[in-house]
């Protein structure tokens, strides 16, 4: 398994997304350590794939922020940060770092996105412009964990439902509860949706 | 042909090459291309001078391309890289006709197409994140006739409040379409692609089918409007499920509802079905409310009124010959709405003696 290129529509074609899962990662102390230390060579979105239902779900957040970089308008240091709070619902930054990031010990499936821009690149020059090779050569080296591909299938395993539906606010929504019990397929669907309008939503 | 009905761009007669393809027998006929798909009212003129919005005519395409200027029978054989090549003249018309909004010009799957025009936006259809994923956008572009950070404000605000009332609809359970993004600073909304077409093309299409003669039409009037009637309260009963949730929609026509058409249903479809039935399939499917611009929260009986007369003066004019089954769309929102209902009824009394507006101000 290798690191994986998310192709997403309408992002400029100078910005390149890669992103990979790893199941049972054992050092999750050790990454949220470094991204708290502001180690620059840990610049990624490390998020807690209990959270995610979807690559929708997932590209829509790396979406919203990708947005906000190229407006220029973000919200936290950088797009990787922001990749993390833009799967909140909620304005509450620490919050979301808190739901959607790691947390020692208790986060067991590990979620990483790595965004090179040309920006990056000019801002800092002791990062050398990075290629796939040798993002997934770090993640490989730091990050303790098995690697499984990037599909709806392997997120549906992993997926936390009473997480989700508290942070998204889908308990006892009628939209979803007019929908029969036995459709889950169905029910699925409409929480994505909702899911999704909510990360569209967040800040208005 | 449906399509050769349409306006031709104004561009035309400038074009060289107008007597060769005059020449030239009709356009392809299986290259027909659903193009009944505005997400809202416009004036149809001014959008379909542009081709792809009207499906790709082959004749327009070789009036469009400077390259096509070899023999017609050569161009008809080679019919898909027509419209390939038509497609990036297309782009770059459009480009010059309107710009595009920024967020349109990064690289995507597939070039947007620009389906309709409105008074304050136009709409693209594109895709959102993956190829496979449709999307409807909305943009406003900034007005110049309007102090700047007025305008900005403006679209912002409006956009936003569209974006609210519409998550606010899809967690309450009305069938609308689903928001996949936004940037309201930046003029755009990227909603669900809701397939099928409008109600008003549906309704259309039935009593088009319906016999013409007068004397017929009298006789026929009282018979199988079975599916029309159907139709009419599936409208009563998702206007009833938007007014419950505390919004009012401002400008309710048939053509800001979309039918669309049930799943998996395609299987039965090529197996022999009989005409009276595939007339009574036109009418299938759920009725989605789109366009959200001129929406508003209120709870009053007046604005939910208001809203229902828009309607009924919008379906009067639209569908004249289907005005006497108003009543049941009207039935069916009382059902759907119970007590409340009743007093929305009354009060469209009092709006239809008067008018929509109440205050003469403004």
């Amino acid at each position: 398994m290798a690191l994986e290129t998310l192709h997403i529509e309408h992002v400029p074609a100078d910005h390149h997304v890669y992103g990979a899962l790893f199941r049972d990662v054992q050092n999750v102390d050790f990454l949220q350590a470094q991204l708290i230390g502001k180690n620059p060579e840990f610049e990624y979105a490390f998020i807690d794939a209990s959270v995610i239902i979807s690559r929708t779900h997932l590209l829509a957040a790396i979406f919203r922020a990708l947005n906000t970089l190229t407006e220029g308008t973000l919200q936290t240091p950088n797009v990787h940060s922001d990749i993390v709070i833009g799967l909140s619902p909620t304005n509450n930054i620490s919050e979301s770092y808190r739901r959607y990031g790691l947390t020692p010990s208790k986060t067991r499936d590990v979620l990483v996105i790595k965004v090179v821009h040309p920006k990056v690149s000019s801002e800092n020059s002791t990062v050398q412009t990075q290629t796939p090779e040798s993002i997934w050569q770090h993640l490989t080296t730091h990050v303790k964990g098995t690697s499984v591909p990037l599909t709806d299938e392997e997120f549906a395993k992993s997926t936390d439902w009473a997480k989700v539906r508290k942070y998204y606010k889908l308990n006892g929504v009628p939209g979803v509860e007019r929908i029969d019990k036995q459709d889950e397929e169905g029910r699925k669907r409409e929480m994505e949706g909702l899911v999704v309008s909510g990360i569209a939503l967040r800040g208005l | 042909m449906r399509l050769g009905a349409f306006p031709f761009p104004a561009k035309v007669p400038l074009c060289p090459s107008v007597a060769i393809a005059d020449t030239s027998p009709g356009p392809d006929k299986t290259k027909v291309r659903d193009n009944q798909h505005p997400q809202r009212n416009f004036t149809r003129n001014q959008s379909q001078t542009h081709p792809l919005a009207i499906g790709p005519n082959p004749k327009i395409c070789q009036l469009m391309d400077p390259t096509s200027q070899s023999p017609p029978t050569k161009k008809r054989k080679m019919a898909s890289s027509t419209t390939t090549t038509s497609t990036t003249t297309a782009a770059v018309e459009q480009e010059h006709q309107f710009p595009l909004p920024p967020i349109l010009t990064h690289p995507s799957s597939t070039p947007p197409i620009l389906i309709t025009q409105g008074a304050e936006g136009r709409l693209y259809k594109t895709t959102f994140l993956s190829p496979s994923i449709p999307c409807a956008l909305k943009y406003r572009p900034p007005k110049p006739y309007r102090h700047p950070i007025l305008d900005a404000r403006l679209t912002k605000a409006r956009l936003a409040f569209e974006a609210k009332v519409l998550e606010r609809c899809r967690r309450e359970g009305v069938p609308v379409p689903a928001v996949y993004a936004q940037n309201a600073a930046a003029g755009w909304i990227a909603v669900e692609w809701i397939e099928g077409a409008p109600v008003r093309v549906k309704i259309n299409e039935w009593l088009g089918s319906r016999p013409k003669n007068e004397e017929e039409e009298r006789e026929g009037a009282n018979k199988d409007q079975g599916p029309l009637v159907e139709l009419m309260r599936r409208i009563g009963s998702a206007i009833a499920g938007l007014h419950r949730t505390g919004v009012v929609h401002g400008d309710l026509t048939t053509s800001n509802m979309m039918l669309r058409p049930p799943k998996a249903s395609s299987s039965e479809q090529t197996n022999g079905v009989t005409e009276e039935g595939e007339k009574a399939k036109l009418l299938e499917g759920e009725v989605v409310i789109i366009d959200f611009g001129l929406a508003n929260q209120s709870q009053s009986d007046e604005d939910r009124a208001t809203d229902l007369y828009v309607l009924e003066r919008a379906f009067a004019s639209t569908h004249p010959r289907a005005e006497n089954l108003f009543e049941h769309l009207l039935e069916s929102y009382k059902e759907t709405f119970g007590k409340k209902g009743v007093s929305v009824l009354n009060k469209l009394e009092d709006v239809r003696m008067r008018g929509r507006k109440r205050s003469m101000i403004g």
